[in-house]
């Protein structure tokens, strides 16, 4: 069965791990992993794993786009460089996953959002962040059942598993987090927090869910949709588990999870990469079906936008 | 007797009363008592004093309470009343945001705590630059500073110095370190940094060494020191401002502020408006035994009566699983695992 030709764009923690991710998928071949340090961990390992590598940034990619048969993009760089990074492989007819807080495009989370994304066609879609992607479902899933005034999200992160791109732009993190919780989450305001924890060894990610609803919550209705939102996330995520709650006082609902990775790049700690790795390739998965069955065809270049 | 070895000191105070002093009231202190307390402050000569919720902007939220009012709301006033005293707000990255910064820079505010975990000063350089760019006052602060070794904090000063900062302070969120290791640190960091830096240092008094420490930060090099009236702050509080102006006075340590004003102040309005005794209770003493973050008290003392567990275990068991400022969340969830465990809750 051939398979929808692929570029990794950010040879980081996230970069890395997608790729491992995609190498083991049925319709998605990763091709080109683009760097901007040739010395980068990421590029090595790409080039160990046949992909062809440049250190040129996204430039060093475009030449061979069409020659390489490009059709997907990955963008794990950062908000700022990802605007023209979309630009310039849009214009080449790439369809763009971003995995950086920019968020130009449609927001998706898969278990909430993904199928009724695909009849949009859009050319850039938006993972949202890690903490985004790990505590969404549950604020859909809340307010599934009853309407959420206020969602508030905390992600604990391991310090090891948090790279410098992250790091040096928290804010946008929160932002758009934050804005996911009300756009996806369907929260009438939402508000995430980030914590870095150093503890060695170190702690697997954590993510506490508070959702305030309007009325009294219907706690049989709202645990049974939050223990069947886990089961969808568990699909793509197997390390999402719920470990404490759903716990109700008063209007507040408080769910307590914990997200272990697959240990793809880094160890299982880091569930914050799997659950935005795995979610983007579930994404790209989903539009790459569509490829192939003939149901999506991406606009020729010199038609785009 | 002999003259103190530090006669001729110079240092600057900045009070918390306004903000760490909010976790010891739940966030509920209202705007009128604020302005009263802000303005005696000022009176007294403290030269810089911090006003906004007590997980600083952005720190209205479940999982850090709410606040009676906004903190613009809260500088705003303030800063109507005060005449010398620079006003400054606390931000952690992750919570407050630079949005945020600009807002309370607005309202009146013109210096700013930017505080990370002790070892993820780079988590700040954003956050330092954009108050800097402000032209305010710009203080790094490495909270649980007890987690990381002095050479270890030196580096992470040297980064946030590096990022703009003109002051970096050690912090003793915990009220854990000793006095040697507060000595030790400041010592290092005033080799390190550059002699413009200022380096602060802001002591709980969990192990009844907020005075001592402090004393010993302004021998190692400090110039500001953190404080509040009455120790009004998270865990046993904060080195009382009275006391420490007291201490300098004897010493010789110049502070500018009228120490008879403060105990006024700490005497007649802060301590009556207390909602409890702050001092070195069990639980307080446990989080500076244990090494855990002062704001975790009121907290764990709510989940212990929930959940039917002694708050001092709950406090422990968060030191084991190296828990930071910010993890309040994980206060309830480790008191369920808890009480599971022991039977007191269902699967």
């Amino acid at each position: 069965m051939s398979k929808i030709r692929c570029a990794l764009i950010g040879s980081g923690n996230i970069g890395t791990d997608l790729m491992y991710k995609l190498l083991r998928s049925d319709v998605l071949e990763p091709v080109w992993m683009v760097g901007i340090d040739p010395d980068s961990e990421g590029l090595k390992r790409a080039a160990e794993k046949g992909l062809k590598t440049t250190a040129a940034g996204v430039d060093g990619l475009l030449p061979h786009v069409e020659a390489d048969g490009i059709q997907i993009a990955f963008d794990a760089t950062s908000a700022y460089v990802h605007v023209e990074n979309s630009r310039k492989l849009n214009d080449l007819g790439v369809l763009m996953v971003d995995l950086t807080p920019a968020a130009i495009g449609p927001l998706c989370v898969p278990p909430v959002n993904l199928a009724e994304l695909a009849g949009d066609r859009p050319m850039n879609v938006n993972m949202i962040s890690c903490a985004g992607q790990a505590t969404i479902p549950m604020v859909a899933a809340v307010s599934s059942v009853q309407p959420v005034d206020y969602a508030e999200i905390i992600a604990s992160l391991s310090s090891k598993s948090v790279g410098p791109g992250t790091r040096a732009n928290l804010d946008e993190f929160t932002y758009t987090t934050s804005n996911a919780l009300e756009k996806l989450g369907g929260a009438k305001k939402g508000k995430a927090l980030a914590i870095i924890n150093p503890a060695e060894p170190p702690l697997i990610m954590r993510n506490t869910v508070y959702c305030e609803v309007e009325g009294t919550p219907d706690q049989a209705a709202i645990t049974a949709s939050v223990k069947a939102m886990i089961t969808e996330v568990q699909r793509y995520v197997p390390g999402y588990k719920l470990v404490n709650g759903p716990d109700f006082d008063g209007n507040r609902v408080a769910i307590f999870l914990e997200v272990a990775g697959l240990g793809d790049f880094l160890p299982t700690y880091a569930g914050n990469l799997d659950v935005m790795t795995a979610a983007a390739a579930r994404t790209a998965e989903m539009f790459a079906e569509r490829m192939l069955d003939g149901t999506l065809t991406l606009p020729k270049p010199e038609m785009a936008q | 007797m002999t003259k103190s070895p530090m006669d001729g000191m110079t240092v600057k105070l900045h009070d918390m009363s306004l903000r760490d002093g909010m976790h010891a009231k739940r966030e509920q202190i209202p705007v009128e008592m604020m302005v009263k307390i802000a303005k005696g402050l000022d009176q007294a000569g403290v030269p810089y004093l911090q006003v906004t919720h007590g997980a600083g902007l952005g720190g209205n939220s479940i999982q850090h309470g709410r606040a009676l009012h906004s903190n613009a709301e809260y500088i705003s006033a303030v800063a109507e009343v005060v005449e010398n005293a620079v006003i400054s707000v606390l931000l952690i990255p992750g919570m407050g945001t630079m949005a945020e910064l600009q807002e309370a820079y607005d309202c009146g505010a013109r210096s700013v705590h930017v505080a990370t975990h002790c070892t993820e000063a780079n988590t700040s350089p954003q956050h330092i630059a954009f108050a800097r760019e402000l032209g305010m006052d710009t203080s790094g602060f490495l909270m649980m500073s007890h987690l990381n070794k002095s050479e270890g904090l030196v580096q992470q000063a040297l980064l946030m110095e590096s990022y703009g900062a003109n002051t970096v302070y050690v912090t003793d969120s915990a009220g854990a370190m000793l006095t040697h290791e507060v000595t030790e640190a400041i010592t290092m960091m005033r080799d390190a940094l550059k002699p413009e830096t200022e380096i602060g240092f802001h002591g709980h008094h969990n192990l009844g060494l907020g005075i001592a420490n402090s004393i010993a930060a302004i021998g190692a090099g400090a110039t500001r020191i953190d404080a509040s009236l009455a120790g009004l702050g998270a865990g046993a509080g904060n080195a009382p401002i009275e006391v420490l102006a007291a201490v300098c006075d004897r010493m010789g340590i110049a502070t500018g502020s009228d120490t008879f004003a403060l105990m006024d102040l700490a005497e007649d309005v802060v301590v009556p408006f207390m909602d409890h005794v702050v001092r070195a209770d069990r639980e307080a003493l446990t989080l500076g035994y244990a090494g855990v973050y002062s704001t975790f008290l009121l907290p764990a003392k709510r989940a212990a009566q929930r959940f039917g567990l002694p708050a001092r275990d709950i406090l422990v068991e968060l030191g084991r699983k190296k828990m930071i400022g910010g993890q309040e969340d994980m206060i309830q969830d480790t008191a369920m695992t808890m009480a599971r465990a022991k039977g007191l809750l269902n699967a």
